[in-house]
């Protein structure tokens, strides 16, 4: 029986099988041992025609088993706006179904367009340097974070933020704890750093590095002068976890005087699907390009004179350094750093400012409407935020999210870790507003949350 | 592909006052940004391009037209999988209901999504023969990472911290020790016979002078020159009665579905790469995916989140029962935050939410084509497109290993040393020809080595081109040595300056500018 992805047809694999000297193609595997062959049926479903296929997965879509809800929850996903062009673009089978472009003469349109994107991050972050993108935000987190230990001579720790997103933190945790990096935790004070308890560890000394987030977990954008300098002190590096959207607006990592910055690039109008694919960046400053992990494409020229790309400095890296390399990490995101790019040449200098506009006025917005209804109060008092903010529900804050679901809404993501000396948090709510949300949903979504 | 080179940057193109987007005008605009102090905002703009949307999708498409893929035409990058990419796959995980689920809305309103992601789970365990999979790992290296977490941490529990060193076949893919050090792991190095295969005498004096240190045992099988590690079962034997465990590096499974299970190999951990086996495409780099799975008796050491299913229960149907089947175990959520590396093993995570779902839509979507009926031909077809090929250019290409080979074979170069033509000049000139290179210079074993896998998707008659045009180069090689050495000639770039590329890095845009 002939299927679809075989071309193998009877003919073909008896002149195959002669010119191998075989009788079977079973006997290929006669060198392995017996009592490891897989002698039955897998226990699988049997073939899907094109046809149940699709039948089956319509019924896994069915809105009962795949709610489309008006989304206001982030938290490390958002459902941003993206032009139509770039979901088809990146479809194109020339970049679809290649893979890492080894062999440069036949690969220039995925160099290039990484080229692009090194220079796009680099220019949004304000550093110099951007590595061809990694699997996502929190392992190029943890990554920074083990970029920062082994470029210490004499460190005891690096230190990590309380408002570092959790589920991040617990990666950097998760890295940290099997390379044997100790980890110091600052504390946070009204949703923000604790500058006091970060300058008391600073001068304690043998810091590798700092790792913030900007805006912070909490949608606080937070005030973070002086600390490059302190932890440069200390030969230490400073590394900064951005939203790439909000960075058309927002003060940048170089600005900050960040040595690195980290982040996922999903915000940059990638599809939420479930949390994956996103994207994760790197950027860093010149001095630190030979220790920083992952591909990175350069410029050079051809054997004819021509501005070529190519894939560079792979000394660094594991197939030349094997358990020495600066990481594992053998590839990139590539796909998802081209809809980054397409998106950000689409959005533009214009465009990325416009969307993050409209978020931060939607999100303030809806704050302002929610506090008026008097059943919410902002949990962090008088700090600014961007388009993520908290607020205290005094009621069943469970019972009032169904009820928004019921509606259409997903109301945002309930936050169970508020830091300690923090105001106590199985009440907080945190909303994330885009600009894909309208006047009318924010409006709605008010009624609903205010009258229970 | 365009033979023609498409030099432009899309900054190049970018002409102040364009535009690309168009964003709804009426919204409540009571709040700007300018409220936020002036410290927390950025001094200039970004530079990011203004181009129109034509300008933009001309740009990407010319550039797709210099790039090489799998649709394009035959691409047998040994060790790589580079399987057709099936169209239907694209179509379902660009489901509008899919794209559209927030990773934390709650799990009884994407009971589809996480069907999907169970059934994805079970079907691979089956397909190991291990007992439970993980699917959050985003590649294979980072499943690599991530299975040497989970042994390290079953250790811990066990009490046995001195367990620190992993043993690693030379012939191993680099990124096996790079993995094993990124977790805090000491490298062993275990020696290959002149066959390729393990050492096992070498391996047996290992284990006799450190076997107490021993966490595991790295190996790919079939191994990095396509050939399956006769001694396998003695190996995991020996290993295990020292107390290490197995872990199997799954970028090979593909020669063996249908034949044989890594778990009745008696490996403990492994990996998987779904790009690879399971036909997703390799996106010029990524995103792939690098599920783990495990033995019995390993699952509580997987990474969080994880998903459960509450009972055998079947499809669940729209009609049917409304409580929700599959449910989200998000761990420990609130890390403890204590000095000195913080997590233990019941905090294992390797990301922020499930890995790449996309993916996992793919993969699903390619086993349920299969079925089981063709799963199990999908190693036999590979390994007889790698056996036919090594039989019929073993004239003109050195065979270092002659035997059966699995689902790729590895040449040391040409057969006619005295031309001056490398590896590097054959690969070269097969892009003129319109075929990807083969792997160059992997395995380390042999100097000139050249590994080619053409996948089960493969025709005779696409291979038969093939071999006719490896038989014409070797001709040219003693014909006229130099057109070989000088390819490629018919691509829109000639050969590059490696050196130049990384003396002086320009690695943006903004350092060309004057």
């Amino acid at each position: 029986m002939q299927f679809k992805y075989f071309p193998h047809t009877e003919e073909d694999l008896g002149e195959m099988l002669k010119t191998v000297g075989v009788s079977s193609v079973h006997d290929l595997f006669a060198d392995i041992p017996a009592a490891a062959r897989f002698q039955r049926d897998y226990d699988l479903p049997q073939a899907l025609s094109e046809t149940d296929l699709r039948l089956f997965f319509d019924q896994l879509t069915h809105p009962l088993n795949a709610q489309q809800l008006i989304c206001f929850a982030g938290a490390g996903c958002y459902d941003h706006y993206a032009p139509s062009v770039v979901q088809n673009l990146i479809q194109r089978s020339e970049f679809l179904t290649s893979y890492t472009p080894y062999q440069a003469e036949i690969s220039q349109g995925t160099l290039h367009y990484i080229f692009e994107y090194q220079s796009m991050i680099a220019e949004l972050t304000g550093l110099d340097i951007s590595n061809a993108s990694m699997y996502d935000g929190a392992t190029a987190t943890a990554e920074a974070m083990m970029m920062a230990w082994g470029n210490a001579k004499k460190a005891t720790r690096v230190l990590v933020s309380e408002t570092l997103d959790p589920k991040v933190r617990r990666v950097v945790e998760t890295y940290a704890h099997f390379h044997g990096v100790p980890l110091q935790l600052i504390p946070a004070k009204n949703g923000a750093l604790d500058r006091e308890a970060l300058d008391k560890e600073l001068a304690e000394g043998g810091v590798a590095g700092v790792v913030v987030q900007q805006p912070n977990y909490y949608g606080i954008v937070e005030d973070y002068t002086g600390i490059a300098d302190q932890v440069h002190e200390q030969k230490g590096i400073f590394v900064i976890n951005a939203n790439p959207s909000d960075l058309a607006i927002l003060k940048t990592p170089g600005e900050w005087g960040a040595d690195v910055a980290v982040g996922d690039g999903q915000s940059l109008g990638i599809p939420m699907t479930f949390g994956g694919p996103g994207v994760g960046f790197m950027a860093c400053t010149e001095k630190l390009i030979r220790k920083m992990p992952g591909r990175i494409v350069g410029q050079t020229l051809d054997n004819r004179g021509q501005r070529a790309f190519v894939l560079t400095l792979q000394a660094r890296e594991q197939h030349i350094r094997r358990q020495k390399a600066t990481s594992n990490i053998c590839s990139n995101q590539s796909l998802m750093a081209l809809y980054v790019t397409i998106y950000l040449s689409l959005m533009g200098k214009e465009g990325l400012r416009e969307a993050a506009e409209m978020s931060y006025a939607g999100a303030h917005s809806l704050c302002d409407k929610l506090l008026a209804t008097g059943k919410f109060k902002m949990t962090f008092p008088d700090q600014p935020f961007f388009n993520e903010f908290c607020l205290d529900y005094d009621g069943d804050l469970d019972a009032l999210m169904t009820e928004a679901i019921e509606c259409g809404y997903l109301a945002g993501i309930k936050v169970d870790t508020i830091p300690e000396g923090s105001p106590e948090g199985s009440h907080t709510l945190m909303l994330a507003v885009t600009e894909q949300r309208t006047p009318e949903e924010i409006e709605e979504l008010c009624e609903i949350l205010g009258k229970a | 592909m365009n033979r023609t080179l498409y030099g432009n940057l899309i900054f190049e193109l970018s002409k102040k006052g364009r535009r690309g987007y168009s964003l709804p005008q009426d919204y409540d605009r009571t709040h700007t940004t300018a409220e936020l102090p002036e410290a927390l905002r950025r001094k200039e703009a970004a530079r990011l391009p203004e181009c129109d949307e034509l300008t933009v999708v001309r740009h990407y498409t010319n550039l797709s037209h210099n790039n090489f893929g799998v649709n394009d035409g035959f691409y047998p990058l040994g060790s790589c999988t580079m399987k057709y990419n099936p169209v239907i796959n694209e179509e379902i995980a660009a489901m509008k209901a899919f794209a559209g689920l927030h990773p934390l809305q709650p799990a009884e309103t994407c009971q589809g999504a996480l069907e999907v992601y169970f059934n994805l789970q079970q079907s691979l365990a089956e397909l190991a023969g291990l007992s439970e999979f993980t699917l959050n790992p985003c590649a294979g290296a980072h499943g690599e990472l991530t299975g040497l977490m989970v042994i390290r941490a079953y250790h811990e529990s066990q009490g046995a911290t001195s367990r620190t060193k992993v043993l690693i076949p030379d012939s191993a893919h680099g990124t096996n020790p790079a993995s094993a050090a990124v977790c805090g792991l000491e490298v062993v190095e275990v020696k290959s016979l002149p066959d390729g295969t393990v050492d096992v005498d070498h391996l047996r004096e290992l284990l006799a002078e450190m076997g107490d240190q021993v966490a595991a045992m790295m190996m790919t099988n079939p191994n990095t020159l396509g050939i399956f590690e006769p001694r396998v079962l003695e190996i995991t034997e020996m290993v295990h009665k020292a107390g290490g465990l197995m872990y199997y590096d799954g970028a090979n499974l593909n020669a063996l579905l249908g034949e044989c299970r890594p778990g009745d190999m008696g490996f403990d951990v492994m990996h998987i790469n779904l790009h690879k086996t399971f036909s997703t495409p390799h996106g010029g780099g990524g995103p792939g995916s690098g599920p783990v799975g495990v033995r019995k008796g390993l699952e509580q050491f997987l990474p969080y989140p994880r998903v459960k299913m509450r009972e055998a229960a079947p499809l669940s149907s729209p009609e049917g029962d409304t409580t929700p089947v599959f449910s989200i175990d998000w761990g420990n959520e609130a890390p403890s935050g204590a000095v000195g590396g913080a997590s233990t093993p019941s905090t294992i995570s390797v990301g922020s939410f499930f890995g790449n779902f996309g993916v996992m839509l793919k993969a699903y979507a390619y086993i349920l084509s299969l079925g089981h009926e063709n799963v199990k031909m999908v190693g036999p077809l590979a390994t007889l497109n790698a056996n036919y090929i090594k039989e019929r250019l073993r004239d003109d290409y050195l065979l270092p290993i002659s035997g059966l080979c699995k689902h790729e074979v590895v040449f040391d170069g040409l057969v006619d040393k005295n031309t001056g033509v490398t590896t590097m000049d054959v690969a070269k000139r097969l892009l003129d020809y319109g075929y990807h290179a083969p792997t160059i210079y992997f395995p380390l074993l042999f100097h000139e080595s050249l590994m080619i896998e053409p996948t089960e998707n493969e025709s005779k008659e696409t291979i038969d081109s093939f071999i006719d045009v490896m038989h014409k180069i070797a001709a040219e090689a003693k014909s006229d040595p130099e057109l070989v050495k000088t390819a490629p000639h018919n691509t829109p770039i000639g050969r590059v300056d490696d050196v130049l590329a990384a003396k002086q890095p320009v690695t943006t845009y903004w350092k060309t500018l004057p």
